[in-house]
């Protein structure tokens, strides 16, 4: 996640200059509009005949109106309310074999043509630099379609009253159950996109997600100790009915802990974080030195994007992104030979755009490109990357594996992580099940603290809860747990998959990448998954 | 357009003033013009320019807040965002923390803005990019850096009587440069307001040397080590921590500046006493626009003093709730030194390691601020006072409220921009003892 831009989107206590920086700030029932799909059409038209007049070979027209709502509170107050729209039109051309991007908030016909001949000025004038000329791998024009979110209540049409409320309850329920603090949030985003290309695509798509994270801390004031305890909702590509809770969609866990798959219950969760908050204040620390990690759905999804999804991104493999997010450990080399064992026999690794209820579940991708699965590690083996259009030859792919995102109308699009995800384990087995075999581990539960080298070896991972895991039972809860991992290694010392019954995912909101920075949504799915001999650090410190 | 003249802005935020049927109503408007240059593998990757205009209104009803923003500026639009907030206004909940507009208040300019720097063209952008490449390739290495450049007005007022205008420029440059065989990575970075501080030319020469200086990196073991940090390494440290400095985490028992059984800790000793941090809009060299989101006026500001916490930052809300003055939140840290540079520091150095920057820095522990993140680009074994070889890099854990009590000798500050701090900085390169790293990386 990009600090900022979370700042940013949550206000921070912050005053009116600190707007959000995705657009104008517009009325609630603003949100629930949209564009005619024939006007769409027509000023694609109208860009595309002038790019291709400019002398373009290649032209795509992203029409782009993304709507975001965020309402944040703590206790028992709403502390902002936040509605903003950004439409316009982004223009990316291929001139003397160059890229050109320009864009425009005004979407008069003029300005749409204007933006077209800007981009092949700008392809133009940068071909003088160009060492390689763009190779587009192939692709058939789809004509007129459309894609949406398979949403069953879209979030912005829901009065801000009911969702206040809601947050409210949640609020409530964890004073109630003996929080010190907590702060709530409902993210909500609509991305109305629509896509057209001298190839012959017309693409219209409604893609809607949603995220409420909450936040609950304890205090002991006498000690001045002090937790916390993040909810364990997975941001979704959903509607509100993520927000009505169902029974068939709760895990039990350790400690009385819920998962949740496809729908969330925010008040219950609120209440038990509170009682888990508390119960941290008081739990042991744990001893340094190597265990079996049990790691949760809702916290593994994290460092599958850090260790594998980031990693596998081809741009940073060639090195694109050397000056920002780092390159990669998993070279071209290493994928040539066949044979590099990124994880044990057991590791099958995926990129999908496809899955239900994902964050980068879409119908086609910024380039037009229809989505869909492939297999990045098979059976421990490393077999592919994520590509786009313009890098797919390079992996000897004959089309792209649809991959590019652009946040906003006005950015570049260009390669981003789709959803990465391990599968689950073939044999019949549940997170109790996988328990009982481990002699001396941790279980844990919900994502923490984050971080890795910039060629994503060396990783550290914390989370929300930790259990001690004692001769096959969950014995206590302990604290100041954070996992120290060398990729290769880790991936390797997966010893056993949770079954298809126990497959969840979790996913990031604000996952940045690029200069400027630009922010995209990924979910990572996972069952419950055993890695043993990992190297566990005791993070408690004095201040004396 | 999108910068306008101090005249032209007050004569837009005159009319929205005056258009306001509200109790109160505070504008603010904002232009800028960003341009930037991308370069990944020799060759240049993309480049653009952004131009934007935007007007806040946010008006209130008592305690109901309205907020809208528009980017046109007719006399129609206008009316449109002000009708538009106070239509939010009266439909919003009251919000029980309501603060009223500030009074007039009394900002003095600062030098924020550099002429040269919002004169930069697309020709001076790709010869920065070629300034970078060409050395590069010369030396069998690759270049991947990019450079930003912004210039921008800022204005407010409100029906108080209260108006503010400054203009600002901006430059922030980093470059990695790596061997083609990917053994040594070397990095620089530059930002500055007046661009006439920068020269890609000469910037270029020190990730050069440190990308040719890092090849065949040895391992050490993982420890707690004497470490030089040259300023970019303990900016994210420093910065990160600033995040505690708010007094009501403090006062709500939630920061690392929270006292056993209530309140804060301004007054007491918690760093070294050669620790003096402070924020001025003025600071030479680090300026900063003399008012902050809320419109308040920035003025100096102790925050550490000879190692004792002078001020929290109390926001209006809580500075009445706790019957204390408000302060503006800062838009620079500046940390005060000497004279030394970090080789000077090297130079006085028996054993140790220097760090050229650190990277990926998060919270682990709130409660002591224990931070993790990893050492990138350039780390070298010093030995008798000598820089002798490279070694690979490592994940650190480290408090940094710890590291600023183990402090050995500090240098001079330069000027420092993070891409993950709001706040220009002015960081002195720092040598400490028993720095906490915790694993190896491979990654180079």
């Amino acid at each position: 996640m990009e600090r900022r831009d979370f700042l940013k989107a949550t206000g921070a206590g912050l005053g009116i200059a600190l707007l959000p920086a995705w657009g104008r700030v517009v009325a609630a029932d603003v949100l629930t509009t949209k564009i005619d799909v024939a006007l769409k059409k027509r000023l694609a038209d109208t860009a595309l005949a002038a790019a291709k007049d400019g002398g373009a070979t290649y032209c795509d027209v992203r029409i782009g109106r993304y709507l975001r709502q965020f309402i944040v509170t703590r206790e028992d107050r709403v502390q902002n309310v936040v509605n903003t729209e950004s439409t316009g039109i982004g223009v990316r051309v291929i001139a003397n074999g160059t890229w050109g991007f320009a864009a425009s908030g005004d979407l008069s016909a003029d300005s749409v043509a204007r933006a077209a001949r800007q981009a092949v000025a700008i392809a133009k004038a940068n071909s003088r630099l160009t060492i390689e000329p763009v190779q587009l791998a192939e692709t058939k024009g789809v004509g007129e379609v459309s894609w949406a979110t398979p949403i069953e209540r879209n979030a912005m049409e829901v009065p801000v009253k009911e969702k206040v409320e809601l947050l409210l309850a949640a609020n409530a329920a964890a004073m109630k159950a003996g929080a010190s603090f907590i702060n709530s949030t409902l993210f909500q985003v609509n991305e109305q996109k629509y896509f057209a290309s001298t190839d012959g695509s017309y693409i219209d798509q409604d893609i809607h997600r949603i995220w409420a994270p909450v936040n609950v801390t304890a205090i002991d004031k006498a000690s001045g100790k002090f937790r916390a305890r993040a909810g364990l909702s997975s941001p979704m590509g959903m509607g509100y009915e993520y927000l009505v809770p169902k029974k068939e969609h709760k895990v039990e866990m350790p400690g009385g802990t819920i998962g949740y798959t496809h729908s969330y219950d925010i008040v219950e969760d609120a209440a038990i974080a509170a009682r888990q908050a508390q119960e941290k204040l008081k739990a042991p620390s744990v001893k340094p030195g190597k265990y079996d990690l049990v790691l949760d759905p809702a916290h593994l999804w994290l460092t599958i994007h850090e260790s594998v999804g980031h990693p596998l991104e081809l741009d940073r493999v060639l090195g694109y992104e050397a000056n920002y997010a780092g390159t990669s450990f998993a070279t071209l080399d290493k994928w040539k030979s066949k044979d590099f064992k990124y994880g044990s026999d057991k590791v099958t690794l995926f990129a999908d755009k496809l899955q239900p209820h994902s964050l980068g579940a879409v119908g086609y991708d910024d380039e037009g490109i229809k989505t869909k699965r492939w297999d990045l590690v098979k059976d421990g083996i490393l077999v592919n990357y994520q590509a786009i259009r313009d890098q797919a030859h390079i992996i000897g792919e004959k089309e792209s594996q649809g991959c590019c995102y652009a946040d906003s109308w006005s950015s570049v699009q260009f390669q981003r992580m789709a959803n990465v995800s391990l599968a689950p384990g073939k044999q019949k087995l549940v997170p109790a099940d996988m328990v009982k075999n481990v002699a001396n581990g941790i279980y844990i539960i919900g994502a923490g603290s984050f971080s890795i080298d910039q060629q994503r070896y060396n990783a550290q991972f914390g989370g929300q809860l930790f259990y001690e895991i004692k001769d096959g039972k969950v014995t206590q809860m302990i604290e100041d747990v954070a996992y120290q991992i060398r990729t290769p290694e880790f991936w390797n010392a997966c010893s056993a998959i949770c079954d298809e019954s126990d497959y969840r995912i979790g996913g990031s909101f604000f996952d940045g990448k690029g200069e400027p920075s630009q922010v995209s949504a990924v979910s990572h799915g996972s069952s419950t998954a055993r890695f043993d001999g990992i190297n566990v650090i005791n993070t408690a410190r004095s201040l004396g | 357009m999108s910068i306008y003249s101090e005249q032209e802005a007050k004569a837009i935020l005159d009319k929205v003033i005056a258009l306001s049927k509200a109790d109160e109503c505070t504008a603010t408007l904002g232009g800028s013009i960003d341009g930037n240059i991308r370069y990944a593998r020799n060759a240049v990757s993309t480049s653009g320019i952004v131009t934007d205009t935007q007007l806040g209104v946010q008006v209130a009803f008592g305690k109901r807040v309205g907020v809208a923003t528009i980017n046109e500026f007719d006399d129609a639009s206008l009316a449109k965002v002000v009708a538009r907030a106070e239509e939010l206004a009266r439909l919003a909940p009251e919000n029980p923390e309501f603060m009223p507009a500030i009074d007039k208040q009394d900002y003095k300019a600062t030098k924020t803005y550099s002429e040269k720097t919002a004169a930069i063209t697309p020709e001076f952008r790709a010869q920065v990019a070629a300034d970078s490449i060409g050395p590069c390739k010369a030396d069998k290495l690759v270049a991947a850096g990019f450079l930003a450049d912004s210039q921008g007005f800022s204005a407010i007022a409100n029906s108080k009587g209260n108006f503010g205008y400054q203009k600002t420029t901006n430059v922030d440059f980093t470059c990695t440069v790596r061997t083609e065989d990917g053994t040594g990575s070397g990095w620089v970075a530059r930002n500055v307001a007046d661009v006439e501080r920068f020269d890609a030319k000469s910037e270029i020469k020190v990730a050069i040397d440190k990308a040719k200086r890092s090849r065949d990196a040895k391992a050490l073991e993982p420890g707690k080590y004497t470490v030089i940090m040259e300023p970019a390494a303990t900016a994210g440290l420093v910065s990160f921590m600033m995040f505690g400095f708010d007094a009501r985490q403090a006062d709500e028992g939630r920061s690392f500046l929270s006292k056993k059984g209530g309140g804060n800790k301004i007054g007491e000793q918690v760093y070294d006493p050669r620790v003096t941090i402070y924020a001025d809009p003025t600071e030479a060299g680090a300026e900063v626009l003399p008012w902050d989101n809320d419109g308040m006026a920035r003025s100096r500001m102790p925050i550490i003093s000879k190692g004792k916490v002078e001020n929290l930052r109390y926001s209006r809300y809580w500075a009445k709730n706790k019957e204390k003055p408000a302060t503006a939140m800062p838009g620079n840290l500046i940390m005060v030194g000497g004279d030394k540079s970090t080789m000077d520091l090297v130079k006085s150095t028996r054993k140790g390691i220097l760090v050229t920057r650190t990277w990926y820095i998060r919270m682990v522990d709130p409660q002591t601020v224990l931070l993790t993140g990893l050492t990138r680009d350039g780390t070298f074994y010093v030995e008798n006072g000598e820089v002798k070889y490279p070694i690979k890099n490592f994940r650190f854990n480290e408090s940094p409220v710890i590291m600023l009590n183990n402090i050995e000798e500090i240098g001079k500050p330069v000027r420092v921009g993070d891409d993950e701090s709001p706040f220009v900085m002015m960081i002195p390169p720092m040598k400490i003892r028993d720095f906490t790293f915790t694993s190896l990386s491979d990654a180079v």
